[in-house]
């Protein structure tokens, strides 16, 4: 080994150290040879939170904490967990707030709810309003001499 | 100077703006004409006071007066001339000048071109206009005064957030804007209207065009930021379910359901409350749009404020605009009375379908994005709601439009026969399916892609079942079609445009699952195929740009006969002044598809990390937007919308209002 070597490597590190590197993500190294594994690892990535930033899939993004989640999802993928296994384990350490489906309990049913919640309320108004709107349009039927009288005016037009 | 006289204008505008908030209200109060009068020179001069204003701060940032702390945050004198320019909104401060510009710009069409609306109306919507600008104009003059100075000015600026550096921010946020702050004008209509407690056939009239230009602003603008995220972020993804994102979708749903229920209320007299309350809504979604991103509640991409105190008085402005108009809504509903009835199978029942779907859609992406925001401020627990969530729920209640588009464009008025309208729209059944067999067949791949192909085929053959049946009536010759066509109102084609356009937005997001994606490290001269093309990384070149440096990784693109159809180079830019790096994709759009490709700073090897992507039919997805927005051209060219007829129909109120289908 050369010093010449060393001194470019410095180098290198130190431009790599002073600019965040763009386009990252997942990289080539992280890949599994599995193929199965690597698209069980892609799915289950893409469901899960870079905790440090704002809305993005560990999947999508390029902050290192993302890249040990990655390799650690990888890691236990390869120790033969099941996906749910990953997950719990994940959530153990970080809380919920790392997956991006947040999961059906007390605190949550309100938000998995809220669609149905109005589509229901939005169903029952129309009906509502239906029932209502015909009982005002049932009226009585035209009597002889209110026919006679109509087809008298829209004769004359 | 010239800086200080910006300020000036801005503390013009403001007064001005309160003045006549309160002066043409009184007017029409006092049914004083004078009064009502004074309402449109001071929309228009409070238009030339802000325009003015903005114009000082281009050109302060045009010309790098660092004395300025907004042009030192945001801009260096080495950016190119358009960033400059549009750098302008690329921050908190000069963006809210924006909106306020937007705000009064519209507000000064409504005073040229109403005209023919009553006095009344007219100056009680200018007047409601004038609030909302004067409460933004006291939010910039108090909290974000983007004309603050420097006591001692640097020699050399920030630079803009090198994301922001594209020219896809030249035109994202001023459309996004069109279509957020266009909708004010129907609020102030919905305001006015219950201020007046004149709510019929004529106002609907009225207010159309502008829910459509706000509308067509939305699509254009929602469909150009999509399209920037997708080759800026460098990840191939057009849609994160990003708050930033959600906050421009909510307006948008609750602006397409506006502009089917207003077709029922102008022609029908009916769903009026829901009319009312839906444009109240638009509006309102607008402003918590405005909230989120403004306020730096929530930080993302986008979000590049972040202070409380302006956190505060935007949701001031939010509780007393949505507060008040509810607040009256709830007094003046009552009274309205019903007009038109309808069977459940007729135009009316799926517009009402229509409207319950999107309003439904709607509120999923708003618990969607405020549930955590309201979770953490109550209980502190932290959760996420992110694309998967959004796909469950969201994806299925928007699919059923999808079926219901083409059956309603076809039912008529008050009672249909489905029977009827499902034979007449055989065409479009036998395109969708047989679409699908065909893939199914040639191409295989994920079901979810197959089915949806077919049903966006079925939208589009079907978009156009009605005109064809209106155009064919009496057997096909080409003379007799081209002079029905002259016949036929022009928002008939723009509907039929409008609803192609989102089955060719469905088609391009269906062909999202035949996509290719390779994540490999390559050396230069290394080959790898992208979908039905092989590329060539051919060198990995230094290049120095006016404020950044990058390194491109040449890439020839080939053909399967090996000639090269194309030349992507991906880069990795690193603007020095902010010490950020961002990637520029290579993309190459071949046919309705593209290869696209990323990659990341050179490893010491030689190598680079590249990201390529081969997306079928991925252009579909935008030009589905561009068709959608070409529909809403079409209608607002409508001659009904015409100034002149809206007047007749007004004269001509006696004989009942019934509008030439």
């Amino acid at each position: 080994m050369n010093a010449m070597i060393c001194v470019r490597m410095l180098a290198l590190a130190a431009l790599f150290l002073l600019a965040p590197v763009a386009a990252r993500a997942v990289q080539p190294d992280e890949i599994m040879a599995d193929p199965k594994l690597e698209a069980r690892a892609r799915a289950l990535s893409a469901e899960l939170r870079c905790m440090v930033c704002q809305n993005e899939s560990i999947d999508e993004s390029n902050a290192d904490l993302a890249r040990d989640l990655r390799l650690l999802v990888r890691e236990r993928l390869q120790a033969g967990d099941s996906d749910d296994q990953i997950r719990a384990f994940l959530v153990q350490r970080y809380g919920d707030f790392i997956l991006l489906k947040p999961p059906f309990k007390l605190e949550t049913w309100l938000l998995w709810g809220a669609p149905f919640l109005v589509l229901l309320t939005g169903g029952c108004v129309i009906l509502f309003a239906r029932r209502r709107q015909q009982s005002f349009a049932v009226s009585a039927p035209l009597s002889e001499a209110e026919r006679a009288k109509l087809d008298a005016v829209l004769g004359e037009d | 100077m010239i800086v200080e006289t910006g300020h000036y204008a801005l503390v013009l505008a403001l007064a001005l703006a309160l003045v006549n908030s309160v002066v043409p209200l009184w007017g029409s109060i006092a049914r004083d004409g004078r009064l009502m009068a004074v309402a449109p020179p001071a929309a228009l001069m409070g238009f030339a006071l802000v325009a003015y204003a903005y114009l000082a701060l281009t050109i302060a940032h045009v010309v790098s007066d660092f004395s300025l702390i907004n042009v030192v945050e945001n801009s260096h004198s080495a950016k190119p001339l358009i960033y400059k320019i549009t750098g302008v909104w690329g921050n908190h401060e000069g963006s809210m000048l924006l909106w306020v510009l937007v705000l009064s710009l519209f507000g000064a069409a409504v005073a040229l071109f109403s005209r023919s609306m009553p006095d009344d109306l007219r100056a009680n919507v200018l007047a409601v206009q004038s609030w909302i600008g004067a409460a933004f104009l006291l939010f910039i003059l108090l909290t974000s005064n983007p004309f603050a100075r420097l006591a001692e000015p640097p020699a050399e600026g920030n630079d803009l957030n090198p994301l922001l550096q594209d020219p896809g921010l030249a035109i994202h946020p001023p459309l996004l804007y069109l279509g957020y702050v266009g909708l004010s004008i129907t609020y102030s209509f919905a305001a006015a209207a219950l201020i007046a407690g004149r709510i019929d056939a004529v106002f609907a009239r009225l207010v159309r065009p502008w829910i459509l230009i706000a509308w067509i602003s939305l699509t254009l603008g929602i469909a150009m930021g999509s399209y920037w995220a997708y080759y800026t972020l460098g990840w191939g993804g057009f849609w994160f379910w990003d708050p930033v994102e959600n906050a421009s979708l909510m307006p948008w749903l609750a602006a397409t359901a506006l502009l089917h229920c207003t077709v029922v209320m102008e022609k029908r007299e009916a769903l009026k409350i829901w009319t009312i309350f839906l444009a109240i809504l638009a509006f309102s979604l607008s402003l918590v749009g405005t909230f989120l991103v403004r306020s730096g509640v929530l930080t993302s991409v986008h979000a590049f404020a972040s202070d409380p105190a302006r956190g505060v008085f935007i949701l001031l402005i939010l509780v007393i605009f949505i507060g008040g108009s509810f607040a009256l809504f709830a007094l003046r509903a009552s009274g309205l009375k019903q007009g038109g009835l309808f069977a459940p199978i007729s135009r009316e029942g799926t517009l009402v379908l229509n409207n319950l779907l999107l309003t439904a859609c709607c509120a999923t992406v708003f618990t969607g994005t405020l549930y955590p925001l309201a979770l953490e401020a109550l209980t502190g627990e932290k959760i996420s709601v992110g694309a998967p969530f959004f796909n469950l729920t969201f994806v299925p209640l928007f699919l059923p439009l999808f079926i219901l588009m083409p059956v309603g464009q076809l039912l008529p008025w008050k009672r249909g026969d489905l029977t009827g309208v499902l034979q007449r729209l055989w065409a479009a059944f036998a395109a969708g399916l047989v679409f699908m067999a065909v893939l199914a067949a040639w191409r295989g791949g994920p079901a979810v892609s197959v089915i949806l192909s077919g049903l966006a085929l079925y939208v589009i053959v079907g978009s156009f079942a009605d005109l064809w049946r209106r155009l064919t009536g009496s057997g096909v010759s080409v003379s007799g079609v081209s002079q029905r066509a002259r016949g036929l109102p022009r928002h008939a084609f723009g509907t039929a445009f409008a609803h192609a356009g989102i089955g060719v937005t469905l088609l391009g997001l269906a062909a999202t699952g035949w996509g290719t994606e390779k994540i490999i490290s390559m050396k230069p001269g290394d080959r790898v195929t992208a979908g039905p093309y092989e590329l060539t990384l051919e060198g990995v070149v230094p290049r120095q740009g006016p404020n950044y440096s990058e390194l491109v990784g040449r890439t020839a693109v080939r053909g399967a006969k090996g000639n090269t159809v194309a030349m992507i180079e991906p880069a990795s830019r690193f603007y020095p002044a902010r010490g950020m790096s961002r990637a520029e994709a290579g993309i190459a759009t071949l046919g309705l598809g593209q290869v696209y490709m990323s990659i990341a700073d050179p490893a010491p090897n030689g190598s680079v990390n590249a990201r390529i992507f081969w997306k079928p039919l991925v252009v579909l997805i935008w030009i589905g937007a561009l068709i959608m927005a070409f529909g809403g051209c079409l209608s607002l060219s409508d001659r009904s919308f015409r100034v002149g007829i809206a007047r007749r129909l007004r004269k001509a109120q006696a004989p009942s209002p019934q509008p030439a289908e």
